[in-house]
């Protein structure tokens, strides 16, 4: 018997398929037109093609995060590559897996500046878990698989796979082998947390009189949030969600007091600053949660949960530090409240809450409704209304972002797809068509702004080829809402390049590219247009709503104050 | 506070750049760096002289650690070690006085003439960081320095501790 001989491009796709890949996102290129006819002879690994390899990555990012599977990027070497960066870069940030496959040059050029070479392995290595160059074609599937593995393991991220050209040919042929299960000498991420660290946790938080639960996006991650929801009713804590945690908790449950930092609750960080225990859960105390760190909670002793120790006492010093994956870490906690004959201390608990409520019942998540203009927050309102806070929202940057966080409580984890860490401009369209793919009976929704959207508009083609109608809501407020908002506040209300001039016809250009336009322009017409949004299925709507371009978003902490200085509406501070 | 990091990571291509890339990428100090493969092939040893106080350094070996290609880091100065670094020094000796005082000198300190050129003498010396800084010192003195290159500090654990996989 002869064994099958493969080329390194038919290696790519088999390896693909055998670790259960349905789709890549990508751009075809000189580098990798062998895979590419790989594609074309199989049909287990489905392609999407994108406009710009920007928006496949955020497109496999958007996928990964409402499904939890890894995302698949194929690009070109040089311009193919580095168009991802940006996409790599905010996988990095939140902790996304993500899987690039990246051309290159035949390996006899590489380092000769041949024509579209670029070094995309050192280009992205700040912005990597991890990265491989393959040298050996018969080394391509395993190099794969580990790179999947380490996507996905641990704390997760976007690995880089090179493929030089040479490797990829129809002339070199090699035998297939794949191990789905990878080991590695150098790599054992932490499951439990330490069972010291977690006796030290309990005996903490039993003494605790005003616990506080604060959560973030590894909750969402490590699909944790059973498990967070039954402590926090256990320890009938106030609980609160970074920006990435939300949906952690559910948005309506009576436990969950917002979420927290720089455009958080009031509740949210007066509790913070409040605490005499904090329990932080799959969060990393970025500094637009702690504003000034030398400020940040002095009396509270910090528990600090994650499965990355470098997370641990990285901005925030942590007094019990506890590395592991999260989901098993409450088990363990849950476990060890058990064992420990954990009884409430009923009489610190009542007087905890009922000043987180006198918090709460100032409404600082609020605004002032006007008769004529429409707020952004009513338009994030009727959204949530319309969908029965069900949809999937996906957010592009911007005061359109935080709005969508204040004011759509989400009841599920992986509802609420944005950018986070990285803050980048244009991921929300690829992102919800990378939610459509995966979830096609859903409502998906991109809420964006005139700025954000024009950063990936050229997107609205795929959406036609690929039949992905999702719903785009722009909140259309002629400017750069968020630069604005602290030009006003920080720089004297001059308005330096904040400004959208010459913004196109939303609506015909929605239309040109098959799809179809509303727009809503008066108080009195936004319900009723936004429902008719909503009642179109089988196509794309754009809905561009022109908001009032004075709104400013609040609350908002003080800059360099501590976690709870904030102004809370204008000009009143709490 | 002067630190010295032991990494030991695997023999990849790429492996010296990520380590390399960490450092800056995060502002860590580097003052000396030096590799080279061990007796098993698979894998290099790095050492790192650096500095920071204890929370930067906490950051530097998790972050260190964190690299996929790291197997193990442990920090020399935090117990008993020996570190060692090698100094080769060209020196001008154009007369009897200075070439008495360097070959002097440098039996001082316990180094080698390794060449010598028709005006010059090149010197060798091993030691930790601060003898050779003192040799320099010493023998600016008398003469003057043409070139010099460090190896950098390399550094082990005394008695029955070993950094191995």
């Amino acid at each position: 018997m002869t064994t099958e001989l493969y080329t390194g491009a038919e290696m790519v796709v088999k390896a693909l398929a055998a670790l259960k890949v349905k789709y890549i996102f990508g751009y075809p290129g000189g580098s990798v037109l062998d895979i590419y006819d790989a594609i074309f002879n199989q049909d287990e690994v489905e392609h999407i093609l994108v406009r710009h390899e920007q928006a496949a990555t955020h497109m496999a990012d958007g996928y990964t995060r409402a499904t939890g599977e890894v995302g698949v990027v194929l690009a070109t070497s040089g311009p193919g590559a580095t168009n991802c960066v940006t996409g790599i870069a905010t996988a990095y940030m939140d902790s996304i897996p993500m899987v690039v496959l990246a051309g290159q040059v035949a390996t006899s050029l590489i380092g000769d500046d041949a024509f579209q070479e670029t070094d995309i392995v050192g280009c992205s290595r700040p912005i990597v878990k991890h990265s491989f160059s393959c040298r050996k074609l018969e080394d391509i599937p395993n190099i794969i698989s580990k790179a999947f593995y380490l996507a996905n393991s641990g704390r997760p991220g976007p690995v880089v796979v090179e493929l030089p050209k040479d490797m990829l040919i129809p002339q070199n042929k090699g035998e297939f082998h794949i191990d789905t299960e990878i080991k590695l000498r150098s790599y054992n991420p932490s499951v439990k947390g330490h069972p010291k660290q977690i006796k030290k946790a309990v005996k903490t938080i039993k003494s605790a009189e005003r616990l506080v639960v604060y959560t973030g996006g590894g909750i969402v991650l490590a699909d944790a949030s059973e498990q967070l929801t039954e402590l926090v009713e256990r320890l009938n804590a106030p609980c609160t969600n970074t920006l990435m945690g939300l949906g952690g908790i559910s948005g309506v449950h009576p436990n969950f007091i917002g979420m927290l930092g720089m455009h958080g609750s009031l509740e949210a960080n007066k509790a913070m600053a409040n605490a005499d225990v904090i329990l932080a859960l799959g969060a990393r105390f970025d500094d637009r949660v702690t504003n000034n760190v030398s400020k940040f909670c002095p009396n509270a002793t910090i528990i600090h949960v994650d499965i990355d120790p470098t997370s641990i006492s990285k901005t925030i010093n942590a007094h019990i530090p506890i590395v592991g994956l999260v989901d098993t870490v409450i088990e363990q906690l849950m476990a060890e409240l058990d064992d420990s004959d954990y009884q409430q201390n009923e009489q610190a608990l009542e007087s905890w809450w009922q000043q987180i409520e006198g918090w709460r019942s100032q409404k600082s998540i609020s605004y002032k409704a006007d008769g004529d203009k429409i707020k952004p927050q009513q338009v994030i309102e009727s959204m949530y209304e319309i969908t029965k806070g069900e949809a999937y929202v996906c957010s592009d940057v911007g005061q359109h972002q935080m709005f969508a966080a204040q004011y759509y409580p989400f009841a599920k984890p992986r509802q609420w797809i944005n950018s986070g860490g990285l803050g980048t401009m244009g991921f929300g369209l690829p992102a919800a068509m990378g939610v459509k793919v995966a979830f096609p009976d859903s409502h998906v929704i991109c809420v964006t702004g005139d700025g954000s959207i024009q950063m990936n508009i050229q997107e609205l083609s795929t959406c036609l080829q690929y039949n992905l109608p999702v719903v785009i809501v722009s909140l259309n407020n002629r400017s750069l809402g968020m630069v604005r908002q602290w030009q006003d506040m920080i720089y004297g209300g001059r308005h330096s390049s904040s400004y959208m001039e010459s913004l196109p016809d939303f609506i015909k250009l929605a239309e040109s590219y098959g799809h179809v336009g509303i727009q809503i322009n008066h108080v009195s017409e936004l319900e009723e247009k936004m429902t008719e949004a909503f009642s179109i299925r089988n196509r794309l709507v754009f809905v561009d709503v022109l908001v009032d371009e004075t709104e400013h978003v609040y609350p908002m902490q003080v800059r360099h104050g501590a976690v709870d200085d904030m102004w809370i509406r204008k000009g009143e501070r709490a | 506070m002067r630190r010295i990091l032991a990494i030991l990571l695997e023999n990849e291509p790429g492996s010296l750049s990520r380590i390399v890339g960490l450092f800056s990428q995060r502002a860590f100090n580097i003052e000396s760096l030096t590799v080279a493969p061990t007796d098993d092939q698979s894998l290099s040893r790095i050492t790192i002289t650096t500095s920071g106080d204890d929370r930067v350094l906490e950051q530097i070996i998790k972050q260190v650690n964190k690299l996929i290609d790291v197997i193990k880091v442990t920090d020399l100065t935090e117990r008993s070690h020996v570190e060692r670094e090698l100094l080769l020094v060209k020196l001008l000796a154009m007369n009897d006085k200075s070439r008495t005082e360097v070959k002097r000198i440098t039996d001082i300190f316990r180094g080698a003439i390794i060449d010598i050129g028709k005006q010059v003498y090149t010197v060798q010396i091993t030691g930790d960081a601060d003898k050779l800084d003192a040799f320099i010192s010493a023998v600016a003195n008398e003469t003057e320095i043409v070139e010099v290159v460090r190896s950098g500090t390399v550094g082990i654990a005394r008695g029955e501790k070993a950094l191995r996989v």
